[in-house]
């Protein structure tokens, strides 16, 4: 899919410069992008360690538990079919603890721990189950209270007033995930069959995954 | 009325970096005796290491993005889109960066270094652009990757509610930022 965008992108320039008349400026708009990526990306290394380096301060303190004690009355709510004893439970606590926190780094592991525990529970084992939908669509719709060191980095001064907005986009998109999970479910397109619900003994398969 | 909540965020929005800054080592020191300074080193490093990782994909999207705003293609595309968005009150700016949003977290974050180039930290575009980046995720490949993992092929309704939440959080972006900034 990116590759057909970026692909597109390049080639839809040429095209068009070349009708346009623009062509100098096309190949000129290549090579000082390509520098200012670097310089960017360079500039980005000093506030990006600031922030890092306090987000280290946080994950060894241990904040990711003390969010995920106020989370964890919520996930019980959201995933009903999961035993709040259960190990999914608590994985799931701390990746969205994670989450919260901006610590992608921590939060991935996590997610990944709390998918298999999640299968364990799974009858239908090459079907998502409905508290796989829920914690994916939580997942997908970020919830975050700590913008990322990217972002940090690149906004700069400006990065302080984007934290309310963000955290209030972030509310609405995770809502929108919770809603409209919690309603799909109920669908009958996406009711899991009965008969296959029975007995598939599937191995899980890991499959190959591209990096983004 | 709406004039004062607007002062009141944005006097608030100056102490939240500095309170991060202090309260977070405060915790890490005093309440649970962590070595901070040696701590934060450690998690510093990682700021060069990603800032030189994400160099090849900056230049893919930057160079991109470039050469189609300089032929005039960019152009062509907004102002062939922009009695719709304009309708919903939507910065044809930022339509590249919702679109690739869920589909690449390097992409859009390309895009978004390009809406700071372009237009600076303080613009109205680079703040919408940097909330739609932090309150949506990169849908397609976070589903690969979790889904992947266990071996599920039939993901039901997680897709869809997935790119729901990216909309909602895209629209959000836009209007609370226009709202606060607009």
């Amino acid at each position: 899919m990116l590759n057909y965008v970026w692909f597109g992108l390049i080639f839809i320039s040429v095209v068009v410069g070349t009708i346009d008349g623009k062509i100098d400026a096309v190949t000129e708009a290549a090579i000082n992008s390509a520098e200012a990526a670097v310089t960017l990306a360079i500039g980005l290394i000093g506030i990006m360690a600031l922030w890092l380096g306090m987000m280290k301060i946080a994950e060894e303190s241990g904040l990711i538990e003390l969010i995920s004690q106020i989370v964890r009355p919520i996930t019980i709510w959201l995933f009903p079919e999961v035993p709040p004893d259960h190990p999914a439970m608590g994985s799931i606590v701390l990746n969205m603890a994670a989450n919260i926190l901006g610590l992608g780094n921590a939060a991935t592991p996590l997610g990944l721990k709390a998918m298999q525990e999640l299968q364990e529970l799974n009858p239908t084992k090459d079907t998502a189950s409905n508290a796989m939908c829920t914690f994916l669509a939580i997942n997908t719709s970020s919830v975050q209270l700590i913008l990322p060191a990217t972002v940090v980095g690149l906004m700069g001064v400006s990065a302080s007033q984007i934290f309310l907005p963000t955290i209030f986009a972030t509310s609405m998109s995770t809502i929108a995930a919770i809603v409209s999970v919690k309603i799909l479910s109920k669908l009958k397109q996406f009711t899991i069959a009965p008969e296959i619900r029975s007995e598939t003994k599937l191995e899980p398969q890991p499959e190959e995954i591209g990096n983004d | 009325m709406i004039e004062s909540v607007i002062n009141i965020f944005n006097e608030g929005a100056k102490y939240v970096i500095p309170l991060l800054l202090a309260t977070i080592p405060f915790y890490g020191l005093l309440v649970k005796k962590v070595k901070v300074y040696e701590v934060f080193v450690e998690g510093a490093k990682d700021g060069f290491n990603i800032a030189i990782r994400i160099i090849p994909y900056l230049v893919a999207i930057l160079v991109g993005i470039g050469m189609f705003r300089a032929s005039g293609a960019l152009d062509i595309v907004t102002d062939f889109l922009s009695p719709i968005l304009n309708a919903i009150g939507f910065p044809p700016e930022n339509l590249l960066l919702a679109v690739m949003r869920p589909l690449s977290g390097s992409g859009s974050f390309g895009l978004l270094s390009d809406l700071v180039n372009q237009y600076g930290q303080d613009s109205l575009f680079a703040k919408i652009g940097a909330t739609m980046y932090g309150s949506t995720e990169t849908t397609f490949y976070v589903l690969a990757v979790y889904f992947g993992s266990v071996g599920i092929k039939k993901v039901r309704h997680a897709l869809i509610s997935g790119l729901i939440a990216d909309l909602v959080g895209i629209l959000s972006a836009v209007y609370i930022c226009r709202f606060l900034f607009g």
